[in-house]
């Protein structure tokens, strides 16, 4: 196991250069430049300037290696030197920075990591508990109408675009109901019980939107899980036996179905860093999926490929984690 | 004396009256910007999102009020040729700095501060976006601490660039010392946060998402500003935040609302607030392509080597500018935010031209017959033509919902003329960039047609006329930058253009920029379509807004109030 985890993570670094050179190589040859959004009063000489100190003058295998230098060893060297206090050489290194903010990237996504982890995070938790039971029971009672229910809120939660969830559940809670505020307020500090009231009040929405969405994909996993195992031999077994049936299901099969949907979850959590593009920008989450589409807009080259390449990363990571489980939880499958 | 005493306490009583609010005492002013501000330094950054959020902090000499004219605010008085605040010779400007005025730390401003500022925006390496305001700068100098005195290399008939504006604010020398030239990336705390003489201090700015102000106990007025803190969101979407004043009532301004005029009026109707709408000199217009953008031409394509085989025919372009139903349009896609218009010089009044009105008569018979009448036949197939060339024309704008609607509508129109239209649209950062590897930008202009909007900044037009001298004209040998869309080349207007920098009297500046705005419109080089407006909305309860396009929009934040 340990020889496996060790041969994959020595691949991992290939691929991963390999993928930082192609986000960067797409990102640079796509059309786009960071001085179109500036009002058209700004004269072509000044743009022509911006552009020169933002290094866009240098040539292009010049910018990635700068890029690969400061991501990879200016940053976690920075990081170090920030948390432990300590200086590391001349301590002065020149760091990522974005094009729009003039400030280093790692602070920009370090400032955005905490809405979007809580947020799309919660609404992961959230997916997961209303998923199970309505799998298990969907399946446990096949054909009946608590299955067509579940069936009907599936199909709705994936085939309904987040967009409009959103919407439709800002003009009815927000503006005619009037319950939850529909612009989330990212100063907000919880202290005491009415803070907390009030964050929770304004993270229901995103949450919920997203927890629908991802609550449908998980409940057909489990319904389907739970279906293979239920007509297998060993429940017959152990119904036999004289088990109790809530044994039966919730202890041998729940726990044998689970092992697709905790990969499919396991699978997930990049995209709970990754955030939710659509979701934070409807509500003014101030997360990552957010900064990710304020760079993409204004061209800030620097931030979109950072943050790609972390996505990457993550996925590679989470991959692996998941093989992983899948052999702790699975007895029957072994890496050696 | 007593007689003097008496009129003080008058003016003091009066004072106080009419202020109705003391300084910190509205408490929260809540204030969406759906772009989101990235950085609260305007020098580095261009933008109007950033603009008006730090004017909110930092404050220039003198701005524009809402109908245009300025008013002093860091000085006593406007420096004009009659108060001798202005050399005879138009090459200088001297500044008096008013008593008193102090930045937030408790500072004095200084003519220091602003020959820094002028030193931080020139310099070299620094790429600072706003460096035409100090375009002709030959030197600054500080007579005493308060006395500015700024030369020109040239005579300056409108010498308000530095320091007049939200686009030419003075940031504090101590602040941003050791952030010149390429140290200005290194500075994200006083990009972050600079320190001003105006009525708010930042507290607190998260990048791209939300901005925190406070009251500043410095500020110069002991009553203002009437709110202790401004919470300034952005992103999202201008929907929403219309929304955001309109129905939820969660905040109080929101700002530059693009959104379909019925959206805006159906929210209106909720109540809680109103749409307020203000005109600078924004015009959205068709660019008419005068030399051929024919790709079977290679490298000389779009370039002056070879004119266009219809365009530079007037009868077409006018006859393509009356059969344009401009008030369809305005319905359509602009509604408050929108007047029909025959100039590319809409604004201020005084230099606004009466002589082209005819082009808001949409008559497409009259079209047609000026048509038949300069030779182009109607074709069997509904396309007219002389001598083998079919008037033909492809028609390209920046990707957004408004201008794809108004270029289908034009396109109905000019078909019913017999002219062929095909559309293109193309992202509006591809469009407006400057990526010379990339055929689609709007200044190589490889179409018959394009439509987008400009403006300038300020009140004086001298530099925006100038767009369309010969030397401006986009080519490849001058990279292709350059403002002369329509690559219009008269020498007429170039001298035109030459008095317009040698002539100070307003009256004279008017008859001229009028006489090059008529120029450009008897040539067909421009078809105006219309005069846009800012489209802002504010909440029922917030008093003193007075929405402007010629500075920042919230240039007079400090007198806003809460009404109970």
């Amino acid at each position: 196991m340990l020889n496996f985890t060790i041969r994959r993570l020595m691949f991992a670094i290939p691929t991963l250069l390999v993928i930082s050179f192609i986000i960067f190589a797409i990102l640079d040859l796509a059309p786009g430049d960071p001085t179109a959004s500036l009002p058209m009063t700004v004269p072509p000489e000044v743009r022509a300037q911006i552009r020169s100190t933002l290094g866009l003058d240098e040539p292009f295998i010049i910018r990635y290696f700068l890029w690969l230098k400061q991501f990879m060893i200016t940053e976690p060297l920075n990081l170090i030197e920030s948390s432990f206090g300590i200086t590391i050489g001349e301590g002065d290194r020149l760091r990522l920075t974005s094009w729009a903010t003039r400030s280093p990237v790692v602070d920009l996504i370090a400032e955005r990591m905490p809405q979007t982890l809580w947020v799309v995070g919660m609404s992961q938790i959230i997916a997961v508990l209303i998923a199970v039971p309505i799998g298990v029971i969907s399946a446990y009672k096949q054909y009946s109408w608590i299955d067509q229910l579940g069936t009907l809120f599936s199909m709705i939660g994936f085939s309904v675009p987040t967009f409009f969830t959103g919407l439709l559940f800002i003009v009815i809670f927000s503006v005619n109901l009037g319950w939850f505020p529909s612009i989330y307020d990212t100063n907000h500090v919880v202290e005491d019980w009415d803070s907390f009231v009030f964050q929770i009040k304004q993270m229901i929405m995103p949450t919920m939107v997203l927890a629908l969405f991802t609550a449908a994909q998980i409940s057909r996993y489990m319904r389907a899980s739970m279906l293979d195992n239920l007509n297998q031999d060993y429940v017959r077994t152990a119904r036999a036996k004289g088990l109790k049936e809530q044994t039966v299901l919730l202890v041998h099969v729940l726990r044998n179905s689970m092992i697709p949907v905790v990969t499919v979850i396991a699978l997930n959590i990049p995209t709970i860093f990754g955030g939710a593009i659509i979701t934070e920008q409807i509500f003014r989450v101030n997360g990552i999926g957010q900064l990710l589409i304020t760079g993409i807009v204004g061209a800030d080259i620097p931030l979109v490929q950072t943050l790609t390449f972390i996505f990457a990363a993550l996925i590679v990571l989470f991959n692996l984690i998941a093989d992983i489980l899948y052999g702790m939880l699975d007895p029957r499958i072994r890496y050696e | 004396m007593k007689l003097r005493s008496i009129l003080i306490g008058a003016t003091a009583l009066v004072a106080a009256t009419s202020a109705h609010a003391e300084r910190a005492s509205d408490g929260q002013l809540n204030i969406i910007y759906w772009q989101a501000p990235s950085l609260l330094n305007p020098y580095l950054s261009g933008g109007t999102k950033e603009l008006e959020a730090a004017s909110l902090v930092i404050e220039p000499l003198a701005r524009y009020n809402e109908v245009g004219q300025m008013v002093p605010f860091l000085v006593d008085e406007i420096p004009t040729v009659e108060n001798g605040g202005v050399s005879e010779d138009l090459t200088t400007i001297t500044w008096k700095i008013s008593d008193g005025i102090t930045w937030s730390d408790g500072t004095p401003l200084t003519a220091e501060d602003a020959i820094f500022t002028w030193q931080y925006c020139t310099h070299p390496e620094g790429g600072c976006a706003q460096a035409t305001n100090f375009s002709d700068v030959e030197s600054m100098e500080a007579l005493d601490s308060q006395t500015l005195k700024i030369t020109f290399s040239v005579p300056k008939p409108f010498p308000y660039g530095p320091f007049v504006g939200a686009q030419s604010p003075i940031i504090q020398k101590a602040q941003f010392e050791n952030c010149v030239g390429t140290l200005a990336v290194t500075c994200s705390d006083e990009n972050f946060a600079p320190i001003g003489t105006g009525p708010f201090v930042v507290t607190d700015f998260k990048a791209n998402d939300v901005a925190t102000f406070a009251a500043n106990e410095n500020y110069r007025d002991p009553n203002k500003p009437a709110f202790a803190t401004v919470n300034f969101k952005g992103g999202g979407d201008a929907a929403s935040a219309a929304r955001s004043v309109l129905e939820t009532g969660e905040f109080d301004y929101a700002w530059n609302l693009q959104v379909e005029p019925e959206i805006l009026t159906a929210m209106e109707a909720a109540g809680r607030g109103e749409i307020i709408s203000a005109f600078g000199t924004s015009v959205e217009r068709l660019m008419v392509n005068f030399t051929n953008p024919d790709p079977a031409l290679g490298d000389e394509r779009a370039t002056v080597a070879h004119p266009h085989p219809f365009l530079t025919d007037t009868a077409v372009t006018r006859a393509m500018s009356i059969a344009i139903d401009r008030e369809i349009l305005v319905i359509a896609g602009y509604g408050s935010a929108g007047q029909e218009t025959c100039n590319v010089l809409p604004a201020p009044a005084a230099f606004a031209s009466p002589n082209n009105e005819w082009c808001k008569n949409y008559d497409p018979d009259e079209a047609n017959r000026i048509l038949d009448e300069a030779g182009w036949e109607m074709q069997s197939d509904g396309v007219r033509a002389k001598d083998g060339v079919r008037l033909s024309v492809l028609y390209q704008t920046s990707t957004n919902s408004v201008r794809q609607g108004t270029q289908a509508l034009i396109k109905q129109m000019w078909e019913a003329i017999g002219i062929e239209t095909e559309l293109r649209n193309i992202d509006a950062s591809v469009f407006f960039g400057g990526d010379q590897s990339s055929p689609d930008t709007f200044q190589k202009f490889f179409a018959d047609i394009e439509m987008y909007t400009n403006n300038f900044d300020g009140t004086d037009p001298e530099a925006y006329m100038g767009n369309w001298t010969c030397a401006e004209i986009p080519s490849p040998d001058n990279a292709w930058l350059g403002m002369n869309m329509p690559r219009f080349c008269s020498e007429e207007y170039d001298a035109l253009a030459a008095e317009l920098s040698g002539t100070a009297a307003l009256e004279e500046r008017a008859r001229i920029a009028i006489a090059m705005n008529d120029m450009l419109m008897n040539a067909g080089a421009i078809i105006p379509l219309i005069h846009r407006g800012g489209v802002s909305a504010r909440a029922n309860s917030l008093e003193g807004v007075l929405m402007n396009e010629w500075d920042s929009e919230l240039w007079n934040a400090a007198d806003w109030t809460r009404s109970n």
